[in-house]
This record gives structure tokens, sequence and C-alpha cells, in this order.
């Protein structure tokens, strides 16, 4: 039987048997190698052409990758390929971290979530990566290797614009620690996407609270916004609102402004500008008030 | 310089040892170096679930993987379930609830529901409808596929074979 030409231009592809192989051939062949992770991201890029790496380097392998730890002292540690149903269904993450579940069965499809990992999302530097607000809000740091070792990067420094993040030639993500988040916290993720399973989200809107006397409120939050700015990001002008004045309805709505203040959303094929903007407020407000229902039931 | 790399991967129970390019998926391994084309492909993108197989006992988009990666590891796909005359019962409840016009998406929904049946038949109204939740059917509407699946689990968990 005579076989279609495959479309894609030619690659190599390699396992990468340590993290030093890996690192050298990132550093030998620059931005014409790629570390392969699910593939979920990669493979549509290279298949509709934005993309033409001749080398993939996979590194799921590598020791650590897939791992997820939790102690009380250092918190939850993730291996970078990890795949979103293993973070879902893990029982230290569904105990102590329910936000990051939330966020991560918030991506696409079970069939997709099978293979589509953490670093990928956060590594692809989208917009709309959905467990990216979630590690904002818990202040997650990205331990990344590359040719002078490890260094950490703070998820607030991760994001730099549409695709791009902090890593430096030869440097891969190996894994994130989301350290103990504040003593009662509370998170949602509120995600509207164009169905309810399997789309990238029009909004995305992760909401954290705690109790904290130091507050004039008494409470603080932490609010990140995806798919309305060039990255993921946090609203400091919202959070600070919440921790100021005294938590009411009225309050949370100006929060809730002040988020769709500091979006600025662009129309695209999943929606109008004008549709997220006003979404933006919406969900920032329904994320506030279930975190805030649930702190006052503790209180 | 670019390589074509052995792989030795076991499909429905069987070891196939090849030799492909990098650059092959593994829907389109499946379907033309394998000759199973049960396996269907229809956007390509990861979007429809029409390419879904079973990829160490989950359920994953074959579209969105090179064939290169299944090195080592075993896929099941839709010819593993029954025959002609001898359907898997998940088959017989998509003919008896007519789940299927075209069946396109056919075999897509099967790899995926498949896994979910297999560990429990026990399924809420919430489990029926995120047994779906990744597939895409274009001319049957989801309502006949959601009872097949309900169909499906009173049959595998009252023995099984009907
Ligand atoms: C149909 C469909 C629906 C989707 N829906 C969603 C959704 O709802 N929400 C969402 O957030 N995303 C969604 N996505 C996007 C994608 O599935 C996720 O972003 C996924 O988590 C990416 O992970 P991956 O392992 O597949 O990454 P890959 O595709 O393997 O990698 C992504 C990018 O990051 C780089 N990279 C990966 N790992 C590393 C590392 N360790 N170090 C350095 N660079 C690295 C790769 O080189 C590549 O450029 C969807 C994709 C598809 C096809
Ligand atoms: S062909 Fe693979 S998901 Fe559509
Ligand atoms: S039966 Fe035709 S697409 Fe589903």
């Amino acid at each position: 039987m005579k076989l279609p030409l495959p479309e894609l231009p030619q690659f190599d592809y390699i396992k990468a048997e340590s993290a030093e192989r890996a690192i050298d051939l990132l550093q030998e062949k620059g931005a014409a190698a790629r570390i392969l992770m699910g593939g979920t991201d990669l493979l549509v890029r290279m298949r509709n052409g934005a993309l033409a790496p001749t080398v993939l380097v996979d590194i799921k392998n590598l020791p650590g990758m897939s791992a997820i730890s939790f102690t009380k002292k250092d918190g939850l540690t993730v291996g970078a390929a990890v795949t979103m149903n293993a973070l879902a269904r893990n029982s230290d993450v569904l105990h102590h971290y329910p936000l990051l579940a939330e966020a991560a069965e918030s991506v696409a499809s079970y069939q997709l979530r099978n293979r589509a990992t953490v670093g990928g999302n956060l590594c692809n530097a989208s917009p709309a990566a959905d467990t990216a607000p979630a590690a904002l809000v818990l202040e997650a740091e990205l331990t990344v290797m590359g040719p002078k070792g490890e260094r950490t990067i703070p998820a607030m420094e991760f994001f730099k614009g549409p695709g791009v993040n902090a890593l430096e030639a030869g440097e891969f993500l190996a894994r994130i620690n989301y350290s103990n988040p504040p003593k009662g916290w509370k998170g949602r993720y509120m995600k509207i996407g164009r169905n309810a399973g399997g789309d990238l989200a029009i909004v995305g809107v992760a909401v954290m609270g705690y109790p904290d006397k130091d507050a004039p409120s008494d409470f603080r939050f932490r609010i990140a916004l995806a798919s309305v700015a060039p990255t993921t990001i946090r609203v400091h002008e919202a959070e600070e609102i919440l921790a100021q004045n005294p938590i009411t309805e009225t309050v949370i709505g100006m929060a809730a402004e002040a988020a769709q203040e500091a979006a600025t959303p662009i129309d695209d094929v999943r929606a109008s500008a004008r549709y997220r903007n006003a979404m933006v407020k919406e969900l920032t407000r329904r994320g506030l008030v279930d975190v805030w229902s649930s702190l006052k039931k503790e209180a | 310089m670019i390589k074509a790399m052995d792989i030795t991967v076991t499909v429905n129970g069987e070891v196939f040892q090849k030799t492909i390019e990098p650059r092959l998926l593994l829907s389109d391994f499946i379907r033309h170096e394998l000759n199973l084309s049960g396996t269907h492909v229809g956007c390509e993108h990861g979007v429809c679930g029409a390419c879904t197989i079973l990829f160490d006992g989950m359920p994953t988009r074959s579209c969105l993987m090179f064939a290169v990666q299944a090195d080592g590891h075993e896929i099941r796909t839709v010819e593993d379930l029954g025959t002609m005359e001898d359907l898997h019962p998940l088959q017989e409840a998509f003919q008896e609830t007519h789940a299927l016009q075209c069946g396109f998406c056919t075999s897509g929904f099967l790899m995926s529901i498949l896994p979910i049946l297999e560990e429990s038949t026990d399924l809420s109204e919430e489990d029926l409808k995120r047994a779906m939740e990744g597939n895409l059917c274009r001319c049957t509407g989801y309502q006949n596929i959601r009872d097949a699946v309900q169909l499906a689990a009173e049959k595998m968990s009252s023995g099984g074979e009907s």
C-alpha cells in the first residue's frame, strides 16, 4: 500500500537519558531544539507550521519529572511532566491544594489531560494557560535546570509575553514548588470556555483568600486572570481593596471592577473583548463570594 | 542527520517491530503502517476525539502523539473490542440505542468510554456526561450515545456477555 506523504518537516526525536544531555542538546541546537512533554501544544504548533524544530528532546523520563510529593514543611512539589489527570486525582493535591486540582481538571478533555503536563502548560506561557493563575496566586516557584545548574524563578516573574517565558538558552523546567499557602486559605478557579469541557478559557479567574490579622479587613485575597491580557496576570489593585476594607458585597463589587479595569482583553475566535471584559468582573465577583463564604464558615 | 527509528509496540496484544520516521503521527502509524483503519482521524489537532485509543490503558488522542513515543508501550484500538459476529457489549449497546449514524465518531467514543466502564459500571448522570465530554459527534446528537453508555453499563455489570 502506498503511504500518504507525511506533511511535517523532518526532525530527530531524542529521549534524553540525563539532564546534562538535554541541556547539551538545547545549547548546541538553540532554537532548532524543543522540549517535548505531552506535545498537546507543540504538535498543534508544528502541524500548523508555526514551529519547525529539527530536534525534539523528550525529557519526561528524567528522574523526578513525574513525581508529586507533599511535606508539611515544604508544601507540594510537582514534577514538570506530571499530567493534568495525575495532578487532579492526587490525594495530597485534592486535600491541601483543591484550587490546583480544580484548575488542572478544567484543562481540555479527559483524553488530553492524560497527556497534557503542568510543565508544558506553564512553559507554553499562553495567556489562556489554566494552571498559570493558580501558580500566580499560590506564588509557586519554578525550578529550572540549565548550563549553570539549578535556579528558581518565582511564578510572578515567569510569564513574559504571549508564548514567552523566562527560561534562558539551554534551560528547562524541572519542577514546580507550591509552598504551603497561609493557614486557613480557600481558593477557586472559575473558567468560562465555549463549552463545558475541552476548550481554552474565554476568561479564567483564580481567587484565593486567607485570614490575616494584620490586614485592616482581617483577610487577604489574591486574584489572577487568564485570557484577558498578553500574559496571565495578578491584580494587586483588587487585592488591595479587599485587604483595606471590611469585606461586604459592595467591597467585593469594587474589587471585581478593579479586576475588570486591569484586564486588557482582545477580540478573537473565542469571544469579543467586550464579553471578556464583562465576564472578568462577573467571574471575579463569583469567585470572591464563594471563597469569602468558605472563609466565613471557618471564622 | 535525521534518523529513522526502530520501535517495538504492543497493539491489541500483538507485538510489532517497525522502523519509522520520527515525524510519523501515531494515528497515521496505526492506520497506515498497521492497517488498523478503525481508528479515525477527524480534526487532527486534538479537538474531536475520533482518533482516541488506549495508550497504556488510558484514553489518549493518537493524532497528538508521534509513533516513536509509543516505543515500549501498549496500545488498544477499537479492533480489540468485538468482531462482527460477536460484538462487545459496549458495541451492542451503541447498535441497540442507535448511537451512531455515519459512525465516524464511534470508535473514538467507544475507546473513551471503555476504560470508564471497565473501572466501574455504576455511573451517575454526571459520570455519563463526563464519559462523553472529550468526543464530538456531528450527526447523531448525544442523547442516544448517553443512552448507549447507560445500556452498556447495565450489560457489563450483569456479567458482560449479554
Ligand atoms: C484541543 C485542545 C484543547 C486545549 N485546551 C486547553 C485548556 O482548556 N486549557 C489550557 O490551559 N490548555 C489547553 N490546551 C493546551 C495544552 O493542552 C496545555 O497547555 C498543556 O498543558 C500543554 O502541556 P504539554 O505537556 O502537552 O506541552 P508540550 O506541547 O509538550 O509543550 C508546550 C511548550 O512548552 C515547551 N516545554 C514543555 N515542557 C517544557 C519544560 N519542562 N521546559 C522547557 N520548555 C518546555 C515545549 O517546548 C513547547 O513549546 C489545549 C490543547 C488542545 C490541543
Ligand atoms: S483527530 Fe485526533 S482529536 Fe480529532
Ligand atoms: S455518528 Fe456521524 S459523527 Fe457521530
